[in-house]
């Protein structure tokens, strides 16, 4: 199922990240999905997230169908050329995977292979490109497919409270001209910044779900506002989260502050998107909360 | 060493589209391979329309110093024009720009690479010698060298406090890209189609 059918008839589309693990065995991330997230809509599948080697999202993503689940493909620029972007996208359309989200990725620099190569022949516009003319039958290069063209909802990334705002709406708007379909955002602590950005995105038409990262203590708080670009939370939910160590520690803390993000964001967005990094058991306490 | 190429006469036709221009050619350096007589026909045609300001040719314009003395003469000329055009490798194009922080500065040539030394270029204006030369549509900042993923599309979602993910004593180059065509009323460049790089056009010129 494509999600762009769920946007099309005006449901709030809740999906949730799941990152694949450094080797091969995946039951454990199975069974937490299968468990957590089966209530859900669709189940992101990270792609080398960070710039660190793990099992590959396209595989995850096969696995998790299997078990009954909705994935969405991530697909990033950094470690492969217009060619095996390509071929891993009809790998992909062939597997039964129809829902995507295309993105640039995280330099090699920031990753556990530094002296890796960066690749990045095409960025997040031009997959996205590259996608739609799959769509239409042809390869970038303007050779034609044999047989039915895939179809796919093409998803896209946008930074909602990054410190440079008008140049996120232009590089959205590159996005939407270059055919995605909907938008996932980065995590929002600060709804106000989130909502005047959706006044000015709403323009695009597009529907755009909500980023939402469960905050697990004061430290993760303050290492995301030192080192993760487009995320910023204020003072007050530090001290929030200072202010009883065994609540926070339990995620009480984290999921209310979650919950209340969402609820004030809702009325201006058209889903939530959750990375709950390894706290996906939270998930349907937070979904409750947030009166989803 | 490197080759500057003309860019195909409509590109460049569309590009200057009935606006009054002012001309530099930098016939360069010894490393530089310039098409001397292409460019002065080319320029003749566009000065037959009368919207020529006025002409440079000079040398070593990736040299700041040397290259404000010279401009300094003719900055009734720039002022008169509406953008000014220059035929010379990437980096030309780049101190120019950065010197003319209200013009809009574009560029008549790409720049392709051939093996052996390089110009005068200073680090901060870097060319990567790509051949196919997108500083028309980035206000006069390559993206290639001044994004650390050389994108051509727009910022990455990586840049935190205006710095790069990769160096944070890096500005990050689509926000220098941004500020400069809002600077220069330019902002309409960042609505291009989807640009899809071309990693054939070093190979076909060294053919």
């Amino acid at each position: 199922m494509k999600i762009t059918e769920l946007f099309e008839r005006g449901e709030f589309v809740v999906s949730a990240e799941v990152g694949p693990p450094k080797g091969i065995h995946i039951e454990h991330l199975l069974e937490e999905a299968k468990t957590y997230l089966s209530g859900i809509t669709a189940v992101n599948v990270t792609d080398n997230q960070s710039s660190v080697m793990r099992l590959g999202s396209l595989a995850t993503c096969k696995a998790l169908k299997d078990k009954g689940l909705t994935p969405i493909y991530q697909l990033t620029c950094r470690d492969r050329n217009r060619i095996a972007l390509q071929s891993d996208l009809l790998s992909a359309a062939m597997l039964g995977i129809e829902n995507l989200l295309l993105l640039t990725g995280d330099h090699t620099k920031m990753g556990d292979h530094p002296q890796a190569k960066p690749v990045f022949d095409l960025d997040s516009v031009s997959l996205i490109h590259a996608v739609k003319k799959l769509e239409e039958g042809e390869d970038l290069g303007g050779n034609k497919l044999v047989g039915e063209p895939p179809k796919f909802a093409k998803g896209a990334v946008v930074s909602p409270c990054s410190d440079s705002i008008d140049a996120q709406l232009a590089k959205m708007e590159r996005k939407v001209r270059a055919g995605a379909d909907y938008f996932q955002t980065q995590a929002v602590y600060e709804p106000e910044k989130f909502i005047k950005f959706m006044e000015k995105a709403k323009q695009f038409g597009k529907p755009v779900q909500l980023g939402i990262v469960i905050p697990k203590s004061a430290g993760m708080a303050k290492f995301m506002n030192d080192n993760v670009a487009g995320i910023h939370v204020p003072q007050e939910m530090i001290d929030e989260l200072k202010k009883d160590k065994e609540k926070t520690k339990a995620g009480i803390t984290g999921v209310e502050i979650a919950a209340r993000i969402i609820k004030e964001c809702k009325p201006y967005c058209q889903g939530v998107h959750i990375m709950a990094l390894g706290w996906e058991s939270k998930v349907p306490d937070l979904l409750k909360q947030a009166e989803i | 060493m490197l080759i500057t190429q003309l860019k195909a006469k409509e590109t460049i036709v569309s590009l200057v589209g009935g606006k009054k221009v002012f001309i530099i050619n930098c016939q360069g350096c010894k490393e530089v391979s310039f098409p001397e007589k292409e460019a002065a026909e080319l320029q003749k045609e566009l000065g037959a329309s009368g919207k020529v300001t006025g002409v440079i040719t000079t040398d070593y314009i990736c040299n700041p110093e040397n290259m404000k003395l010279r401009l300094q003469k003719h900055m009734g000329e720039i002022e008169a024009a509406d953008m000014v055009l220059v035929f010379s490798c990437g980096v030309g194009v780049q101190t120019i720009a950065e010197y003319l922080e209200d013009k809009m500065v574009c560029a008549g040539c790409d720049t392709c690479r051939l093996p052996g030394f390089q110009g005068v270029t200073p680090l901060e204006y870097d060319c990567g010698q790509c051949g196919e030369c997108y500083l028309n549509l980035t206000g006069g900042i390559c993206p290639i060298t001044a994004c650390s993923k050389s994108l051509v599309n727009g910022q990455c979602g990586g840049s935190k406090n205006g710095k790069c993910e990769v160096d944070s004593n890096m500005e990050c180059g689509w926000e220098r890209i941004y500020r400069r065509l809002e600077k220069i009323g330019h902002l309409d460049a960042l609505k291009c189609p989807t640009q899809v790089r071309n990693y054939a056009t070093d190979d076909e010129v060294s053919k």
